[in-house]
């Protein structure tokens, strides 16, 4: 009963299914970069117009201490915008939930942030943060936080109202409840809004850089972008962008394990199905 | 003059619980109870019986004191406070409203964690409770790994971890299949009858409260109010030879036209 019991075939069957899962999307990943390598091979395009995907990994390489500190310095941005909106919008959701007032008074500002696009407000915020970095750091914030405060909020609500019941029966303290039945209720939704917003974090730290140029002592992956785009060095842009990409499906993977590690044993949304 | 009289055995002891002329009006107006009296004493099995909208819910919560009288008196009298862990009453909903996130164990565990009752120093009494439910071998499975009758029987044991005096039951089985319903109406004699609580349990079926209760309370909706209440006093242990009597049936026929009157003849959704 507490574990479902599998017979030699339904093992094999299952250990093939997991080994798809792998092997198909990256048979077709191989299929695109070979069938782009051909492409400008045979009809000679030049690198200027499209590089093969050989001639942007020998750049990569090549280039790597110049890209390996953009690389860094995008991450650390990345990680702290995404550190400060979980605190922030962790933070904000409690005071929400707990307060009706600061919901109904606060709410409408946390959605003008919200729905004003990034890169309209960017230019404002590099104009008074005199901190280069520190702008950026804002920029990403704003975008990154939003996902994590809506989701916690509506997390933090969504407790089964016969276990808030249970909680109040048993004279439970406003610490236990929110300890034991809200924080546990919460913690799906919140996981969901950081992956949500691990993505996000990433996207406002490459946009704010853009619209600030390539100012500032330290310069991330959106700098090389612009200045190889300059140059009109597309390998070298390509190979960036390469980074940018990387960097983001590394961010998604490593909260998709994160969630499941947390909620993996009770949650519907990380469990497989037993059929 | 009280003062003169020895405080006697014979004297029946104080009920558990007295409602006098209770009512319930909901903020929006809708009277959901109104006049309801009925005296709980110890080791009682009480049904309430009627349809959706009679009130009997709402009776159990107001005893329960999730929601508050409106009118008339709830009182229970005093009596020796609990120990330790202890608690006056236990509460078992429709749904098992276990935690997903806890473990069977720590499910049970919640009404002493909450009561400041350490892990190490419940286990033994958890331990009991999952053996009364049969359920000693799950205590380290996660809910979603049971099946509704046993969610069902976890969420019992947790009512009983705390031995309350009273225990409240809000339709626990209407949304189980007849034969696991049937063996948990058993169990759950079983265990009333060793550990000699008191039950009010709410159902809507004729069948369930005649064979569990030693009184029946038909209730009536719109306003929600008692009918009529059956004394059904049969002996226990019940078992299937009580549910195949004659008695049994009469019992059944005598509530059920109780209840078709409180319906008076109207076609009614149950």
């Amino acid at each position: 009963m507490s574990k479902p019991h599998l017979d030699a075939h339904q093992r094999k069957a299952q250990r093939r299914e997991a080994v798809m899962r792998v092997a198909v999307p990256a048979v077709i990943i191989l299929a695109i970069l070979v069938g782009w390598e051909m492409m400008v091979r045979v009809n000679e395009i030049p690198h200027y117009i499209i590089p093969a995907p050989s001639l942007i990994w020998r750049t990569l390489l090549d280039n790597w201490a110049t890209l390996w500190p953009a690389l860094w310095f995008t991450v650390k941005l990345t990680l702290l915008a995404l550190l400060a909106a979980v605190v922030g919008g962790v933070l904000l959701a409690i005071a929400f939930a707990l307060f009706r007032w600061v919901e109904i008074g606060f709410f409408p500002i946390a959605v003008v942030l919200q729905v004003t696009p990034i890169i309209a407000i960017a230019p404002l915020i590099l104009i008074y943060v005199s901190n280069t970095t520190a702008a950026l750091l804002l920029c990403a914030w704003i975008v990154a936080f939003f996902p994590i405060l809506s989701n916690t909020v509506i997390g933090l609500k969504s407790a089964d109202s016969n276990l808030r019941d249970l909680f109040q029966l048993y004279k439970a303290t406003p610490w236990q409840r929110f300890r034991h039945l809200l924080v546990p209720s919460a913690l799906p939704y919140f996981m969901a809004g950081l992956k949500i917003a691990g993505g996000l974090a990433l996207i406002g730290a490459v946009v704010a850089e853009f619209t600030a140029g390539t100012a500032g002592r330290e310069t991330g992956l959106a700098s090389r972008i612009l200045e190889s785009s300059f140059r009109t060095e597309i390998p070298m842009m390509f190979a960036a962008l390469f980074l940018v990409s990387a960097l983001g499906v590394v961010i998604f993977l490593v909260f998709a394990v994160l969630s499941k590690m947390v909620l993996g044993h009770w949650h519907e949304s990380e469990m497989r199905r037993e059929q | 003059m009280p003062s003169l009289q020895p405080p006697s055995a014979a004297a029946s002891p104080p009920p558990l619980f007295s409602m006098r002329d209770v009512g319930k009006r909901f903020p929006n107006g809708t009277l959901a109870l109104q006049g309801m009296s009925l005296e709980c004493g110890d080791h009682e099995f009480i049904s309430f019986l009627g349809p959706s909208g009679c009130g009997k819910s709402t009776a159990l919560r107001l005893i329960a004191g999730l929601t508050r009288v409106s009118e008339g008196a709830l009182e229970w009298p005093e009596r020796p406070a609990p120990a330790d862990g202890q608690r006056e009453l236990g509460f078992v909903f429709q749904e098992p409203t276990l935690m997903p996130w806890a473990k069977v164990f720590d499910n049970v565990w919640l009404p002493l964690k909450l009561a400041g009752v350490k892990r190490d120093a419940a286990a033994p009494v958890i331990r009991q409770v999952l053996e009364m439910v049969g359920l000693s071998r799950f205590a380290d499975v996660y809910p979603r790994e049971l099946s509704g009758g046993m969610k069902m029987r976890v969420s019992i044991a947790r009512a009983l971890v705390t031995q309350p005096r009273l225990l409240l039951m809000d339709e626990p089985f209407a949304a189980l299949d007849e034969m696991t319903r049937i063996k948990l109406n058993n169990d759950l004699l079983a265990i009333w009858r060793e550990h000699r609580f008191s039950v009010v349990f709410v159902t809507h079926s004729v069948y369930e409260s005649v064979y569990l209760s030693s009184r029946i309370v038909v209730m009536a909706a719109r306003p929600g109010r008692v009918v009529e209440t059956f004394g059904i006093e049969e002996p226990y242990p019940r078992g299937e030879e009580f549910r195949t009597s004659s008695r049994y049936n009469q019992h059944c026929m005598a509530v059920q036209r109780s209840l078709h009157g409180a319906l008076g003849g109207q076609d009614i959704d149950h």
